[in-house]
């Protein structure tokens, strides 16, 4: 469904990405993994559209998308939830939604119900003032904002970063349910390895912006693992 | 007392033109991040509109047709400018600024070229030659006409900003365009149409301008660092800032100089701003967000 191939990416003169690629297969959840700083946020990004690669390229469903901007990627069927969880902080979180919505042609009322549906909690805040939302709300305004657009990859940067435990097994059971009861491919970075391992099918992982394992999370040696993963 | 009414009343008057410059002005900065410096040129364009129509249909009902005409011509000379040239310069604020400049010269030159260097006069429309008294002030009715336009395009601007969807979307992408884009907002087209009404709303208030006094290829300089003030001090994107630091700015203008000469009351303004930034550097509200890299 997703295919990177060759990916290098860099900012300015300092390279990032070396030769990175990856293939997520259709209603897969996929995992990303790798130390701070090797890159993870960087391939997102390149992914989508927000840096240009400076080699390489990316298929979606058989489509390069090139020089597509990120809007045209997300009309594509792509959705993204950025790490550093950004907001439109003077919108409210209903006109948050609702500004994405009438921007796509896939997304209707009704996806927006579900949105809301899967994060109750939103439903007491839709008055509220975007930029004032805690770092729990905020992530869950954001993976809403993605799906209300009813993407066919969704995409994830760490969505469980810097969040209280409680509100973290809510966003876990969001995104496994996502991914089983509507098949909707997911692309997933997280450093919580545990949650990785339980729902990942396939995975790799970065190191140094180079890709140092990759394959089925079931085959993984714990030992190696925590090798890669941990400082 | 009747001094100081008609004082605070000029003010006003002017202060309320200023709001329209720096509304349009605040839209495009939020864009390029930088001062537009054509804007003053988009006044200008607006003010020879109301001109050039007085001359072809009277001056009776030239006023009233030059507002909408005046939106669209410096509108769509906005939009020319993005599209030709600022769209290429996104993320480049220095260069963006040095281009914008050149474009605020050949405008005044064209401007120069076609209609002579000189100032032109406007004449006030009949229906509004009189003046108001008050409390022993004289309110003349051009001022109070300026104050209900702006007034009403105010309550217009926030209208189409809080209510209607292309109004959310360019508030979408003023305050984060990188998310705006990432969530599917077609950030290019959004610029354009902030880029038409930015500039479409210096145009209205070229058209105000011609009431205040006479018209001329340099009339957009005078008022664009007080917009910029205006814009610095009410924070980047805020109706309600804007509003607020341009009625204040407008009215410190008249006091201070009607207490002092007008180069000394300049310089008191400059150091009021100076010293209001030290305390509130984001100004008076703040609306940008974390980019995403
Ligand atoms: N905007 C930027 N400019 C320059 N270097 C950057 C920028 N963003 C990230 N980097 C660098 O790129 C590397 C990878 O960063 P990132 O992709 O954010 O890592 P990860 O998401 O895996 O923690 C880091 O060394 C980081 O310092
Ligand atoms: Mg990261």
């Amino acid at each position: 469904m997703l295919s990177v191939q060759n990916l290098d990416v860099a900012y300015g003169p300092t390279q990032i990405l070396f030769d990175v690629s990856m293939e997520v297969p259709a209603n897969e959840l996929f995992c990303v993994m790798g130390r701070n700083g090797v890159g993870k946020t960087t391939l997102l990004n390149a992914i989508m559209g927000v840096l240009r690669p400076t080699g390489g390229r990316v298929f979606f469903e058989g489509r390069d998308l090139g020089k597509m901007h990120p809007y045209q990627r997300v009309k594509a069927g792509l959705a993204y939830v950025p790490q550093t969880r950004g907001s439109f902080p003077q919108l409210t979180v209903l006109e948050s939604l609702k500004v994405v919505v009438d921007a796509s042609d896939r997304g209707d009322r009704d996806a927006m119900e579900d949105a809301i549906e899967l994060f109750p909690r939103l439903r007491k805040l839709l008055g509220r003032k975007a930029g004032l939302l805690s770092g729990g709300e905020a992530a869950q305004l954001a993976i809403a904002r993605a799906l209300v657009t009813k993407p066919r990859l969704l995409i994830l940067d760490e969505p469980t970063e810097g969040i209280q435990p409680s509100i973290i097994l809510e966003i876990e059971d969001a995104i496994a349910n996502l991914n089983s009861s509507t098949g909707m491919s997911i692309l997933l970075v997280e450093q919580y390895m545990e949650f990785a391992l339980r729902l990942a099918g396939k995975h790799i992982v970065l190191d140094a912006g180079e890709v140092v394992s990759s394959g089925a999370t079931a085959d993984l040696d714990d030992a190696r693992m925590r090798e890669l993963l941990l400082l | 007392m009747d001094a100081f009414l008609g004082q605070v009343f000029t003010g006003l008057s002017v202060g309320s033109v200023l709001i329209l410059i720096a509304l349009g002005l605040t839209f495009t900065f939020g864009q390029m991040n930088v001062i537009n410096m054509a804007h003053g040129e988009f006044i200008m364009a607006g003010a020879y509109t109301a001109f050039v129509l007085q001359d072809l249909i009277g001056t009776d009902t030239s006023l009233v047709v030059a507002l909408p005409v005046a939106f669209v011509i410096a509108g769509t000379l906005g939009l020319l400018l993005e599209l030709v040239l600022v769209r290429r310069l996104y993320g480049r604020p220095l260069d963006t600024l040095l281009v914008t400049w050149g474009v605020s010269l050949m405008l005044q030159q064209l401007a120069r070229d076609i209609f002579g260097a000189p100032n032109v006069q406007v004449r006030a429309p009949g229906w509004l030659g009189g003046s108001l008294h008050l409390a022993g002030a004289t309110l003349s009715y051009s001022r109070i006409f300026i104050i209900g336009l702006v007034v009403v395009s105010v309550v217009g601007i926030w209208v189409f900003l809080t209510r209607l969807p292309q109004g959310a979307r360019m508030r979408a992408v003023m305050q984060n365009r990188q998310l705006a884009s990432c969530s599917g907002l077609k950030t290019h087209s959004i610029d354009r149409l902030t880029f038409f009404i930015g500039s479409g709303l210096a145009g209205i208030a070229g058209v105000a301008l011609t009431l205040l006094g006479s018209t001329g290829p340099t009339l957009g300089t005078n008022y664009i660092v007080d917009a910029f003030l205006v814009v610095v001090v009410g924070g980047l994107g805020q109706l309600r800032g804007a509003v607020i630091a341009a009625v204040a700015l407008g009215l410190l203008n008249a006091f201070v100089e009607f207490s002092t000469e007008a180069s000394i009351a300049r310089v008191a303004v400059f150091v009021a701003i100076v010293a209001f930034l030290q305390f509130r550097p984001q100004g008076l509200f703040v609306m940008k967000s974390r980019a995403l890299t």
